[in-house]
């Protein structure tokens, strides 16, 4: 048997070690689709709880829209539920191109190949396109899945301080004799809710001749006036040279992700990314759901509406309350507790108050930035956020944190 | 060798430090936690522009980046 005692042994520590730093993860499980109510068992074994979400990545509210699902459950009877085969074998469908072009046409790019999901396609994208003769030089706070995509390409890597673009400039000129730069960001970033100043990026690349990345995953459907992204917000929707994004948050939340953008990029991915080659793509029911989602979104911005001014409801009731959050516009809004204890008891009690919103803490943020990151959907109504409210005054009152300022939480309960 | 400390260290505080930690000559900066791995290049770079040498790969290791004295050690190896 080569799982010996010993071996055992070894992972039990390990797995030990994870639950006395206080970083073991334990999964809530959902009895109910995925909505702004759902129907939730925890602990593990209690009985169901009602609760509003706050937490999912379901920013439009279409996870699980009757329209996306009637399409999804058509495209598991037209076309089946597997493919059994990778791309380039016999695993493209019709529906397969026709999400790639109205993917492009959505975001206004040139190309677009379709990837398992997002975190394939950073995985993949810069190794495809990029050798050592080349530079990546990356925001220092660009998503987990680029951070991975980058350790596997042999090009160069360097990084710039967050949204500093005096630094970014100093690096496109320390690299400046490389035979390609690219300048890599995300667009909306996950844990603060800010977004990259892309059209300063987009002059810099220009005046240098980098090409320009940016994951849009938390913004695609809904960031810019029409949703396109953030690079519709900052007017350069014809400067991006790749866009990578999912279909896992706001564009129906299922699974699937694309590289989208310069023909011959994406070409290079067809030919060379091992995650496009080696595994199966989208699966024909999300490509449908998918499909149904880019046609609702393409004839009305009725849902990135609503999500705006939910948004902007809750950043000022939030506010009004006397509570702490990252200043910014989008729907991830960060409530700043800054002590990692605080962070949990503050969300068990939302929690016991009927809202289920996670505390993060380090390292997943950096040490006394723990916070409580609420997300904002099309999917909740007034009614919602007007309860959740309540439940975060009530808690903040509880910790006496309504009002205070950085400092005095932080006396109050540490770093 | 005083003045290349001094430069070092500034370049180091410049362009890694974003909040008050103090950085010494014997500062630990990789095990530290001051300079990630991934930002080694950019030390590696601006060291071979200022000084006009060229560090092999091999040699720029995280344990010989990992103060300004053992940096500056470096550095002195490929000047001559």
């Amino acid at each position: 048997m080569a799982f010996s005692t010993k071996t055992r042994g070894i992972y039990q520590d390990v797995l030990k070690g994870i639950q006395e730093a206080g970083l073991f993860k334990q999964e809530r499980f959902i009895h109910s689709a995925q909505a702004a109510d759902i129907e939730v068992e925890f602990p593990t074994g209690s009985s169901l709880k009602k609760v509003i979400n706050i937490c999912a990545n379901n920013y439009l509210g279409l996870s699980s829209h009757p329209e996306v699902v009637k399409a999804a459950r058509q495209g598991l009877d037209t076309h089946g539920y597997g493919m059994s085969s990778v791309r380039f074998i016999c695993g493209t469908q019709d529906i397969h191109r026709k999400l790639e072009k109205m993917v492009s046409a959505f975001l206004g790019t040139e190309e677009t190949i379709l990837f398992p999901s997002c975190m394939d396609a950073n995985a993949g994208v810069f190794e495809a396109v990029l050798t050592k003769d080349d530079v990546m030089i990356s925001d220092r706070l660009v998503h987990a899945s680029i951070i991975d995509g980058i350790r596997l390409c042999s090009a160069m890597h360097d990084t710039y301080k967050h949204s500093d673009m005096e630094h970014l400039e100093s690096k496109l000129q320390l690299h400046n004799d490389k035979r390609l730069k690219m300048v890599i960001t995300d667009g909306v970033f996950s844990m603060d809710g800010d977004t990259a100043k892309l059209d300063k990026m987009a002059d810099l690349c220009d005046k240098y001749d980098a090409l320009l990345f940016c994951d849009d995953s938390h913004a695609s459907g809904f960031i810019g006036k029409t949703g396109r992204g953030t690079h519709e917000k900052y007017g350069v929707m014809a400067k991006m040279d790749i866009i990578t994004t999912t279909f896992g948050k706001g564009l129906g939340g299922a699974s699937g992700g694309c590289v989208s953008g310069r023909r011959e990029l994406v070409e290079m991915c067809r030919q060379k990314a091992r995650p496009y080659l080696f595994s199966n793509t989208i699966a024909p029911p999300v490509v449908a759901g998918v499909i149904k989602v880019l046609e609702i979104l393409s004839a009305t911005t009725e849902r990135r509406d609503k999500l705006e001014k939910n948004t902007e409801f809750w950043r000022k009731g939030l506010t009004e309350a006397g509570l702490i959050i990252k200043e910014g516009d989008t729907p991830i809004v960060p409530v700043m507790l800054f002590n990692a204890k605080l962070s949990q008891d503050v969300s068990t009690d939302l929690y016991n108050e009927g809202i289920y919103a996670i505390g993060f803490f380090f390292p997943v943020v950096p040490q006394g930035q723990a916070r409580i990151r609420t997300q904002i959907s099309a999917g909740h109504e007034i009614h919602h956020l007007e309860k959740a409210l309540d439940a975060f005054r009530k808690v903040g009152k509880k910790y006496n944190i309504l009002g205070k300022t950085k400092q005095e939480i932080i006396d109050r309960y540490g770093m | 060798m005083e003045e290349m400390k001094e430069i070092i260290r500034a370049y180091v505080v410049k362009e890694y430090v974003e909040d008050d930690t103090e950085v010494g000559f014997d500062t630990p900066l990789i095990s530290g936690g001051i300079v990630d791995s991934f930002s080694m290049v950019s030390l590696k770079r601006f060291l071979e522009n200022r000084y006009g040498i060229s560090i092999p790969d091999d040699k720029a290791t995280p344990e010989a980046f990992d103060s300004v004295n053992k940096i500056c050690a470096l550095v002195q190896e490929y000047l001559h």
